[in-house]
């Protein structure tokens, strides 16, 4: 091995400027993820994959709560061996993240042993644990439903007092609020119960196939572990019938593009039996199958169907014309039931050895195995419960904006949940003594500075990552969930030599080869300029969108790997996609025309 | 028309025969058994040889010529192949040998003055050791051949190249009697080949057996086999038929067979030039052959492949075991263990 002429490495954290005029900002964030001494010894990358866009002050508690559940299960309940946890840093609103990797062989020794005692238990006990864990993830949906809406009225309610409960309304606020927050940090635990155990043994079967056939695909050996009834398909299988329904009752004329949801609900409802049969459809479909965010979770804004009905409605057109053209829209689960067997065995037959193919059965069991919790914990984690703790903090919100905290509920996002503690405590305060809160005075003029530091840091580019590039990186959580390897590292350093090739690179997710214009999607909010024919591009992609997958010819994303949720959606939907390119969304302009050839993997720009 | 101790149809031999009919021959009729499309032919089998042999044999001494040449100068060994070579090259078929051949050529072709169906003829040697690959490459194969008399001209001709002086150095070296050395000759019809190439039913570079590895290029074969061309390239997953590498190359040249017999180099139509030679359908079409043709051998395999201009069916004209990578031992990729569990470890205990 030769070693290169020169250390090669990212920019060091203390050379990162905090863009000028956000310096305050920047502060808001707690001195715990502040870069500071001791961190420029260490390598750190820019986790765009959760983060896509840089971080309102509130919205941080999604990466405190996860890398602390995250933490807890590698380092001290299952005890990976060569992992602790990650430690993640904030600046200009983007979350950068480290591992902590353990490379004293007697440690990588002793932590093995006591990883085999836990790790090995929950494998062997996997179904019965899971079970459990439903059980677990249910309750805890139904006692975050259960929190009352906070409420201060001018006198406690009668009723209270006659009942000597003897604790005033304004301490139920504090309650709430901590129980929220309570509550979303215990949902991060339950989310990595499982998580890093469930894609270890997905990863072993990926290892043994990468070296028994060194060509095979990321996506092929995908396909041959995904489930077919994963509830992430739900959502969309709910709109597939709800068009169907449409048709049937003959309401499908009041479904027009364009038409916002409110209008169309409001024509269905006048329009006797039928159309009231068909809301009453879309009610069952709504619980709990909209409890689906559309995003990936980590951003307040991103909203459930349930809350705005915009997305699901703006697919239901195309859906019900292609039920008019006869076409069936059901998922043809046995069909594909019937390929991932064939593509199981195929495989199978191609192994040299009957060892081998004793091997193979023990590690796809095994991923079989565990494959439905990875696929299936995103509805009840990210989305479900997650939207419920949005919603329950845009209350708090909405009772502070009607006491003058803010103009309006939203804003309280821009606090940290420590700050909108503090906010509470204030109300609560003011509320018993009688005299005014003095948040209005505080937080209004903050509130506008952070909005428009949110609006600067958006337009500013950040590096990929930061620090020393290690030699080798041997942390199975970073490998596993970021598909952080020492190849692509050193593809993002020489990733400036190719700016000005016309071929973009990423993860090859989705066969087939098309051409089309490049349609540049950076928020959810852009969607709905997606036309039919269109390449989608945007940073990251999310089972969520899976109806405008029917628009679409092809999809690119900078950011997600062969078992990203976007890539199974591509293809079933049997369209090209190339994920994990890094830059295409700053590569490509709108409008240009790209070929996109998901099956090697490359996007080429063609004018 | 039944096979006889001179002549062998394709229906009626397989890879047991190859002592008699080559391996080459033998591969034919095996693949047509196993209900793959060939060209249709018979194989002049090496009965027919060894008469022709003897009848030579008789005028003047052959094989005790050639075996006297161990360690002689080359230029002696030279010029005593090639008096063997033109020996063999002029001297008439036995009259039941020629009647063989040409009542079985009139069953191919139709027969007759007119007009008559062009055949290819290919040696097909019984050598059996590992340099038959290169041993092969030695012997020859004869394109567009539009008459009986050029027939048998030929097969002569494929009989002769056992006496060139590379192939019998390489016999000198090894010390192989002369007694055994027999050749085998196929007659098929051609293919007006649209499009040909090669196929190899794993990956040339990574060994993998879970791909197929598909070139070819516009014309006969025989310009993608002699190296005259780059080829275009396409990966295909075996199970999956996903095709994960197109690579489309520039392609200057075509062979093209002459009227009155043979082939030519002309020039690839400045449109085609750039275009696959190959759709998709076809690839697959590709796919399903190389896997029916694996699973009926049992090992990878080593294919030329034609795609006929007019009806567009794919045709196979040679199938031969892969070598390179199935010569490798390799390491089992991983063993059945006792707790299915511990696999998981090479995932979380560290590389390493």
């Amino acid at each position: 091995m030769t070693q290169p002429a020169r250390p090669r490495g990212f920019p060091l954290p203390s050379s990162l400027q905090v863009v000028p005029g956000t310096e305050r900002a920047q502060a808001a964030y707690p001195y715990t993820v502040q870069f500071g001494p001791g961190d420029d010894d260490r390598f750190w990358f820019y986790n765009s994959m959760h983060f896509p866009e840089p971080m309102s002050a509130f919205d941080m508690v999604t990466a405190e709560a996860a890398y602390c559940a995250l933490g807890a299960s590698n380092t001290r309940v299952h005890s990976l061996p060569t992992t602790l946890g990650i430690d993640h840093r904030i600046i200009n609103g983007r979350v950068y993240i480290g591992g902590n990797a353990v490379t004293d062989p007697a440690e990588i020794a002793r932590r093995t042993e006591e990883f085999q005692k836990r790790a090995f238990y929950y494998y062997a006990n996997w179904e019965r644990l899971y079970e459990q864990w439903r059980e677990k993830m249910m309750k805890l949906i139904q006692d975050a439903q259960a929190l009352p809406k906070p409420e201060l009225p001018e006198f406690e309610p009668l009723a209270n007092v006659h009942a000597g409960r003897g604790v005033a309304s304004n301490h139920y606020l504090l309650d709430t609020y901590q129980k929220t927050l309570e509550g979303y940090f215990r949902m991060w635990h339950h989310h990595f119960e499982f998580l890093l155990l469930g894609y270890g043994a997905y990863l072993t079967f990926f290892a043994f196939c990468k070296k028994a056939f060194p060509e095979i695909t990321d996506q092929t050996i995908a396909r041959m572990v995904a489930g077919m009834e994963a509830e992430i398909f739900r959502p969309d299988d709910e709109l597939r019938r709800l068009a169907r329904r449409a048709v049937e009752l003959g309401v499908d004329a009041k479904f027009q593009q364009q038409v916002p949801a409110d209008d169309i609900i409001k024509t269905l409802q006048q329009s006797g039996e039928p159309g009231r049969a068909w809301l009453e459809e879309l009610e069952t479909s709504r619980h709990p199958w909209f409890n689906i965010n559309v995003g990936d979770g980590f951003y307040h804004y991103h909203r459930a169907w349930n809350d705005d009905l915009s997305m699901p409605f703006a697919c239901l057109p195309e859906y019900i014309k292609r039920v008019k053209s006869g076409e069936s829209l059901e998922r043809p689960i046995e069909r594909l039931r019937a390929e991932r067997q064939e593509l199981i065995e195929g495989y199978r037959d191609l192994l040299n050895t009957d060892e081998e193919r004793a091997a193979y059965d023990q590690m796809i069991s095994l991923a079989h195995r565990v494959f439905p919790y990875v696929e299936g914990h995103k509805f009840y984690c990210e989305h479900w419960y997650t939207n419920l703790f949005f919603n329950k903090i845009r209350e708090f919100g909405s009772l502070l904006a009607a006491h003058g905290f803010f103009e309006k509920a939203e804003d309280a996002f821009h606090l940290t949940h420590y700050e909108l503690e503090l906010a509470i405590v204030d109300l609560m305060t003011s509320w018993s003594n009688g005299s005014p809160p003095r948040g209005p005075a505080q937080w209004p003029n903050i509130v506008a500075e952070r909005r428009a530091a949110l609006a600067l840091w958006s337009k500013h580019e950040t590096p990929p990552a930061l620090g020393p590039v290690p030699d080798v990186i041997d942390d199975p959580a970073i490998v596993m969930l970021w598909g952080i390897t020492r190849e692509n590292l050193d593809a993002w350093l020489s990733a400036d030599s190719g700016a000005d090739s016309n071929e973009i690179k990423g993860f090859a997710a989705s066969s087939g080869v098309v051409e089309g214009p490049a349609r540049i999607v950076k928020s959810v909010e852009e969607i709905s300029r997606l036309k039919q024919g269109d390449i989608l591009v945007c940073q990251i992609t999310n089972p969520t969108w899976a109806p405008i997958f029917q628009t679409i010819v092809a999809a690119v994303s900078d950011i997600g790997g062969s078992m990203s949720h976007a890539a199974i959606v591509a293809r079933e939907y049997g369209l090209p996609a190339v994920v994990g390119t890094g830059n295409a969304t700053s590569r490509i302009k709108d409008g240009q025309r790209i070929r996109v050839d998901g099956g090697r993997g490359i996007v080429t720009i063609l004018q | 028309m039944s096979s006889t101790e001179v002549i062998g149809w394709f229906a009626d031999i397989g890879l047991q025969d190859r002592p008699h009919v080559g391996g080459k021959g033998g591969s034919l009729g095996e693949l047509q058994r196993a209900g793959i499309a060939v060209p249709p032919g018979f194989v002049v089998k090496t009965g027919a040889f060894e008469r022709f042999i003897q009848a030579l044999e008789r005028k003047a001494p052959v094989r005790s010529v050639v075996e006297s040449l161990k360690d002689v100068d080359l230029s002696v060994a030279t010029t005593c192949c090639a008096q063997v070579r033109a020996r063999v090259e002029a001297e008439e078929l036995p009259p039941d040998v020629l009647d063989e051949i040409a009542l079985a050529h009139a069953a191919l072709c139709g027969g007759g003055a007119g007009a008559q169906t062009p055949v290819a003829v290919r040696s097909s040697a019984t050598t059996e050791d590992a340099a038959d690959a290169s041993f092969a490459g030695l012997q020859d194969t004869y394109l567009w051949v539009t008459s009986l008399s050029q027939t048998l001209q030929k097969v002569r001709s494929c009989w002769a190249s056992l006496y060139s002086v590379e192939s019998v150095t390489y016999r000198r070296k090894r010390g192989l009697p002369e007694e055994g050395v027999a050749m085998a000759v196929v007659v098929q019809k051609m293919v007006d080949a649209r499009t040909a190439g090669v196929m190899f039913t794993r990956s040339p570079l990574t060994g993998d057996r879970s791909v197929v590895t598909i070139e070819g290029s516009w014309g006969l074969g025989s310009a993608v086999v002699g190296g005259e061309v780059t080829p275009d390239r396409w990966v295909l997953g075996k199970i999956t038929g996903d095709i994960s590498v197109r690579d489309i190359s520039e392609k200057l040249i075509q062979h093209v067979p002459l009227p009155t017999g043979g082939t030519e180099d002309v020039a690839v139509a400045d449109d085609l030039r750039r275009a696959p030679c190959m759709s998709d359908a076809e690839l697959q079409g590709l796919r399903a052959i190389a896997r029916k043709v694996e699973r009926h051998y049992g090992h990878p395999q080593d294919i030329e492949w034609a795609v006929e201009r007019q009806t567009n069916e794919i045709l196979l004209l040679q199938s031969r075991p892969e070598t390179v990578w199935s010569s490798k031992e390799a390491a089992p990729v991983a063993r059945p263990a006792a707790d299915p569990l511990s696999h998981v470890m090479s995932i979380f205990g560290g590389k390493r």
